[in-house]
């Protein structure tokens, strides 16, 4: 059955700002979908940004949203969670939001494993400020602040967070959307600290600044860059230099989740005498 | 019941807060304030409420936004250092109106300064801290005891104004003990934030249609509504409506300046026929008052004006008293940052009441004060001795 968007969505708050062709608005497609298969209702759900283009998308959907300050979308999850352990609590975030100064965020979200799904929406770069680059800019890619080449190393953000703790991490991008959704629900669903790299094109920022202005070029480029898992299995070290690998990447269901680690230790708590 | 306790400043904001209603606290370690910090996280979880360490001074205060978003009484406790990483955080507060406690426990600066010693130098900070123009209320007790009822008075005031309300105590209260008698619970005055009566689809988070202050509705209670640190509209959208935003801009100021009869306490002490006052706030009121009672035993006329809460200012209360006085000593545990708020409201004359329009609407009816205006101030890490104060009145009577 087809999806009723309209359910889901601040229709009055349309047309959405984002530039044409922009990979947004396919993630934020994605996620919905995600949403209507689980069949949540609108009201169990609390969805938290940050700043920069990505972070518009908590204005768009009909949840109990939060459009906060740059970087602490997570911070600012956590607390909407703990005191609501009960309910869905979604972040989106960009790449530099999420990883530069956010970073702190991130890797502490990751580490006490609490049942918040970020969805990165990774395009390479800060779009919203005109185009200077981010942690994920490849390495030799010109952005604003790059004019002669990146220098900078680039951050693989599925190691970041896997090695920080996450229990549920998987990579997809804008070039199969369908896969996209599946990571996505499959993220909800996990009880911790899930997250989901999603590739997206930035035409504007990124792609003319390293002729990939046009959307579906870019597109086309993300898909070149990127290798499925199962495929990546049949590939040596050589093969994969430079190749990002997309799918479920971890799971982990054993690590205890944070909110009901807390609420046990507030039983423990409630168990002892005294004030 | 009553209770009698023995405790310290920090352990008073502790009870303070769980008696107000706080439930939710979120938290970094710094010195002089880590037993506030400590102090909840032992009593929170007894009653279910929630206590986080989190990874940065930034992630607390925003986590206790989202604690407060999510329907509980937040608070956030920090020092200097701290306090000036919450900033943008605190701004956001200020602008998608969500309740907040930030407990100020003022230590020796800048920077890491005198991490374990007393100053009243973030006064100015909890007043302009944040960019942009912003309403804030700050409170300022002087005593263990106050460190109680004031944190309960900053909850109260947080819930009914749906804004962050700081309390700035000083390392020098912190960890002043004293014998100090708590009311019984049922006399306490609790105030608790309006949520909405409407039907959801006729509820938007600023629709100064209930009042300058509209109801807040918790997330996830049916009530699905848009947050955000951009100027906004009544939805919670993003608007840039230069006429819209004015009048927004304008209420948020208002609503403190339009309520400061009420909040902006004060304590005159000594005060009806006084020469000389002295005006001092927080724990250096304690010696400023030791003082006084000096003076009055030499046969100097000197009393006391405390303000309590310091923003907004008790401005026509000062003015009042600055009338008849020959000599206003100011004095304060740093280099000179009230003394300018002082100046400008005794001796210019002006109360501002509220802004309407892009000007600012004074009180003018109160004098200008002819009396001379000097100071008693130190920034060394120790607190102001009654003696200093004492010497000053004598060269001035």
């Amino acid at each position: 059955m087809a999806v009723e968007y309209e359910k889901y969505l601040r229709m009055d708050k349309f047309p959405h700002y984002w530039c044409p062709g922009c990979g947004n608005g396919v993630v934020l497609k994605a996620f919905i979908q995600a949403v209507d298969e689980l069949g949540w209702s609108n009201n169990d759900i609390g969805m938290v940004t940050g700043i920069g283009c990505s972070s518009r998308a908590s204005g768009y959907v009909d949840f109990n949203t939060m459009h906060t300050i740059h970087g602490r979308a997570l911070a600012v999850a956590t607390g909407i969670k703990m005191s609501n352990p009960d309910k869905h609590v979604v972040v989106i975030a960009g790449d530099g939001d999420a990883s530069a100064i956010g970073g702190n965020h991130l890797i502490h979200a990751c580490r006490r494993n609490i049942d918040i799904t970020l969805i990165i929406i990774n395009n390479w770069i800060y779009g919203m400020t005109g185009g200077q680059y981010s942690p994920t800019t490849p390495t030799g890619s010109i952005a604003a602040t790059m004019p002669y080449g990146n220098a900078d190393p680039d951050f693989d953000l599925v190691n970041l967070t896997i090695g920080a703790g996450a229990t549920f991490v998987a990579r997809s991008s804008v070039a199969e959307p369908v896969m996209l959704k599946n990571y996505i629900k499959k993220a909800l669903a996990h009880k911790g600290f899930s997250v989901i790299d999603a590739f997206s094109n930035c035409h504007i920022q990124w792609g003319r600044k390293n002729r990939f202005g046009d959307p579906v070029k870019l597109v086309k480029h993300i898909k070149s860059v990127t290798v499925s898992s199962a495929k990546a299995k049949r590939m040596n070290p050589d093969e994969l230099k430079g190749l990002f690998v997309t799918g479920i990447l971890y799971e982990n269901n054993e690590k205890k989740e944070y909110t009901e680690s807390y609420f046990d230790m507030v039983k423990r708590a409630q168990a002892k005498g005294g004030k | 019941m009553k209770r009698t306790v023995v405790a310290n400043g920090n352990e008073m904001v502790v009870e303070g807060a769980i008696d107000a209603g706080c439930r939710f606290f979120a938290g970094y370690p710094i010195t002089p304030s880590s037993e506030i910090a400590e102090g909840m996280a032992k009593r929170l979880p007894k009653i279910g409420g929630v206590f986080l360490q989190m990874e940065d001074e930034i992630a607390s205060v925003a986590c206790a936004i989202g604690g407060s978003l999510g329907g509980k009484k937040s608070m956030t406790a920090s020092s200097g250092p701290g306090i000036s990483l919450k900033q943008e955080g605190i701004g956001l507060a200020c602008m998608a109106e969500i309740p907040l406690v930030i407990i100020n426990v003022m230590r020796g600066g800048p920077s890491t300064g005198l991490p374990t010693r007393i100053a009243q130098a973030d006064v100015m900070q909890a007043r302009w801290g944040t960019h942009g123009d912003h309403p804030v209320v700050a409170i300022c007790p002087a005593t263990v005891k106050e460190c109680y009822t004031e944190t309960i008075r900053a909850f109260n005031i947080a819930e009914e104004l749906r804004t962050p309300v700081y309390v700035l105590t000083d390392a020098f209260l912190a960890h002043l003990s004293e014998k100090v008698e708590l009311p019984d619970g049922k006399e306490l005055k609790i105030v608790n934030r309006k949520r909405p009566s409407v039907k959801p689809e006729d509820y938007y988070p600023y629709d100064t249609g209930f009042g300058d202050v509209p109801p807040i509705a918790d997330y996830f209670s049916g009530y699905r509504f848009h947050v955000t640190g951009l100027n906004h509209d009544k939805t919670g959208f993003p608007d840039i409506n230069p006429v819209l935003q004015e009048s927004e801009e304008e209420r948020l100021i208002n609503k403190v300046l339009r309520r400061q009869e009420k909040i902006a306490t004060y304590e005159n002490y000594k005060i009806e026929d006084a020469d000389i006052v002295i005006v001092a706030y927080g724990s250096n009121a304690l010696g400023a008052k030791e003082a006084v009672d000096s003076a009055r035993k030499a046969g100097i006329k000197a009393g006391l004006f405390r303000p309590i809460t310091i923003w907004p200012f008790p401005s026509i209360a000062l003015q009042q008293v600055a009338a008849s006085a020959k000599h206003i000593i100011v004095t304060e545990v740093n280099l000179g940052q009230m003394v300018y708020e002082i100046e400008r409201i005794i001796l210019g004359g002006r109360a501002v009441t509220e802004i309407k329009n892009g000007n600012l609407i004074f009180d003018t009816r109160h004098p200008r004060s002819s009396a001379d205006l000097t100071t008693v101030l130190q920034a060394n890490g120790t607190p102001i001795r009654p003696n200093q104060i004492l010497s000053r009145i004598k060269e001035v009577a």
